[in-house]
């Protein structure tokens, strides 16, 4: 994985002491709010509805162990003993003392990490694949190129200040596991017909109040181009995204607004004036950059074969692990969605066993997923019975990757300023349910996404089933929607009808899932099914009690 | 009623005005009718609290309440985790909050 080279240890090191100044400047009084609020942001500490939360950057989704293990410290030496892991591929801790918080960002620059443009109106951390390197589809790790995106985005001068905040993702699969098509941009490391490896540009996506999917606007971007392409995308934005309505402020409104052709258009004189200017990094650069992603020492000669005779191990293995490019290797996914479970969450103790358990069985390193879980990338088949026995006797063996239990779901009215609604108690209610009706493995893959408010931050608009909190007159009250993907086959939820309170919105989410039992054909998930009888099937199993009783 | 509520500076604990200083538990807000805006001012000015607003609130036999589920729950800390709660131990802590 990507080593910091002086500059950027510099870079970090440079901010560190400077928020630490600010700090002091801020608690002598010599800062107000007003002006200490845009420093602090810029640094991911926000104020949230309990305290200080600060949000830790973890590009594209990777960790060594060293980082990892950092992390659990944290959590312990000045947080309440947990951290939580975003559906951004960060992590975020909820209780952060403000004289705090230099020290902290100085940890964290020990171990090459920082928190810098995880808020504000700038490029946010860049997102990927959390199978990358590892996957046996993918066609070149999309790592380098989301690592070159990071270093031309960290401090960039003209896109500190953007009409919005602005989050990009690359992956470099036909299957998408990163949400691509949902950003603002996404960008898919592509082959064309002359066999070159070049990047094909979608801009536009988003979730929030406006959701939308990127279409396509450059189909093959030479890869000794990929940065001036970026920058003239972003530039027609800044210039003409409107910074006058925070609600139409983001690229999607934009490209909606101007049309795919126009945007388009002018992202392309903007580009043919930028070749002109030579801003693109050397592809030497670059090539630093992949030398540090080459694949680990894979060892060769290794069987295939999995001892399955533990019936708890070879459900796990059937629903938390992946295949790997390497022979006799598998990709493993550690779920933070224990039943009942807050997810994303987990305690000190367990990010550091996290981090020793990839020193011993995964080259050093790990992934977060944007589903709020963790990956060992790269696991060998023979050690896959030891690394899950320890990862089951600190509650992290939970077998239920993409099944209903394991739900994306933001922190919701329990934590976020922002929320109407609390998001947890719902996730732990379905899952509870959803273990104690014993359907979810028979239901199968079953994606179900929560957000506490119109923001999005669960992905609502992308779930298979998707629930979406919202302030009734002060009370809470949960909208369902069906339908949707983050896929390849990416697609937005349809709201079924009227909202449910708490415990109506479960009972709401199994009559679905029931639906599905009852109509599915042989091969079909909730979502093919779905979209085979569409909604109203559904939408007369969902709201029949109502009608009855009036 | 009328409370006053923010965040303390340093810590970032939620706090509520009790008419002489700023407390941890809500139980203990003052009704600061018309003042707050006020008190608000001076306490910023003092560097002891960080955002403070004014919100509604009720009198209830065990203490003051606020109004909105929003608040009810700043109060007491996340419903989920009722052990980072001011009374950890009280496992009804939260029964008044949704």
């Amino acid at each position: 994985m990507y080593k910091y080279d002086s500059y950027d240890q510099q870079m970090v090191d440079t901010r560190v002491a400077e928020f630490r100044d600010q700090t002091r400047r801020r608690l002598e009084g010599h800062l107000t709010e007003d002006q200490f609020r845009p420093l602090r942001l810029m640094n991911g500490l926000y104020l949230q509805l309990h305290a200080y939360m600060l949000r830790v950057a973890v590009p594209y989704g990777t960790l060594s162990s060293a980082q990892m293990r950092m992390l659990g410290d944290i959590a312990d030496k000045y947080d309440r003993g947990y951290g939580h892991f975003t559906t951004r591929q960060n992590i975020q801790y909820n209780w952060i003392k403000l004289e705090d918080a230099p020290d902290i960002l100085a940890d964290l620059a020990s171990v090459e990490m920082h928190a810098i443009q995880t808020s504000g109106n700038c490029i946010r951390n860049i997102s990927s694949d959390q199978y990358a390197g590892a996957a046996a589809d993918e066609l070149v790790d999309p790592r380098p190129y989301a690592e070159l995106l990071r270093q031309w985005s960290s401090f960039h001068p003209e896109f500190l200040a953007l009409p919005r905040k602005f989050k990009i993702a690359v992956i470099a699969s036909e299957t998408d596991r990163a949400a691509m098509l949902l950003h603002d941009i996404g960008i898919r490391i592509v082959r064309n017909d002359a066999g070159e490896i070049g990047a094909a540009f979608y801009v536009g996506g988003g979730m929030g109040r406006t959701p939308m999917i990127a279409p396509l606007i450059r189909d093959f971007v030479p890869l000794d181009q990929l940065i001036t392409y970026a920058e003239a995308c972003l530039r027609v934005y800044n210039r003409h995204g409107r910074r006058d309505n925070k609600y139409k402020a983001r690229i999607k409104i934009l490209v909606h607004e101007l049309g795919k052709a126009e945007y388009t258009r002018q992202v392309e004189a903007e580009f043919a004036h930028l070749l002109s200017q030579d801003i693109e990094p050397p592809l030497a650069e670059l090539a630093r950059i992949k030398a540090q992603f080459a694949d680990p020492a894979y060892e060769t000669g290794l069987a295939d074969e999995i001892d399955l005779a533990n019936p708890a191990f070879a459900r796990w293995v059937a629903s938390n692990t992946h295949a790997h490019k390497a022979p006799g290797y598998a990709i493993a996914v550690v779920s933070l969605k224990p039943v009942g479970g807050i997810p994303g969450d987990a305690s000190a103790d367990q990010i550091r066993l996290m981090a020793d358990l990839a020193r011993d069985y995964s080259f050093d390193e790990l992934r977060v997923t944007h589903a709020q879980n963790i990956v060992y990338a790269h696991v060998r088949k023979a050690d896959l019975f030891a690394l899950w026995q320890k990862l089951d006797a600190a509650g992290l063996a939970t077998a239920n990757l993409d099944q209903i239990g394991d739900i994306i779901a933001c922190p919701g009215l329990d934590y976020c300023s922002l929320a109407n609604a609390r998001s947890i108690p719902v996730a732990q209610k379905i899952s509870e349910r959803f273990a104690a009706n014993g359907k979810a493995e028979d239901i199968g893959e079953l994606k179900l996404k929560i957000s506490g408010c119109i923001n999005a931050c669960g992905h609502h608009h992308a779930g298979h089933i998707g629930i979406l909190g919202v302030d009734r007159k002060g009370t809470e009250n949960y909208q369902l929607l069906l339908g949707g993907s983050e896929g390849a086959d990416c697609s937005l939820g349809t709201i079924t009808g009227p909202g449910f309170g708490e415990d109506g919105i479960v009972d709401a989410v199994e009559k679905a899932t029931d639906v599905y039992l009852a109509r599915r054909e042989s091969g079909e998930r909730f979502l093919d099914t779905y979209r085979r009888i569409g909604m109203q099937p559904f939408k007369e199993a969902i709201y029949a009690k109502e009608s009855v009783d009036g | 009623m009328k409370i006053l509520t923010g965040n303390d500076l340093r810590s970032g604990a939620v706090v509520w005005w009790d008419g002489s200083g700023w407390s941890l538990h809500v139980e203990q807000a003052a009704d600061v009718g018309s003042d707050g805006d006020v008190i608000a001012a001076r306490e910023v000015a003092a560097r002891t609290v960080v955002s403070p607003y004014v919100i509604d609130g009720e009198a209830t036999s065990a203490g003051v309440r606020p109004a909105h589920i929003k608040e009810r729950i700043r109060a007491l800390g996340p419903t989920v985790r009722l052990d980072l709660s001011l009374k950890p131990a009280d496992p009804a802590a939260g029964d008044w909050v949704i």
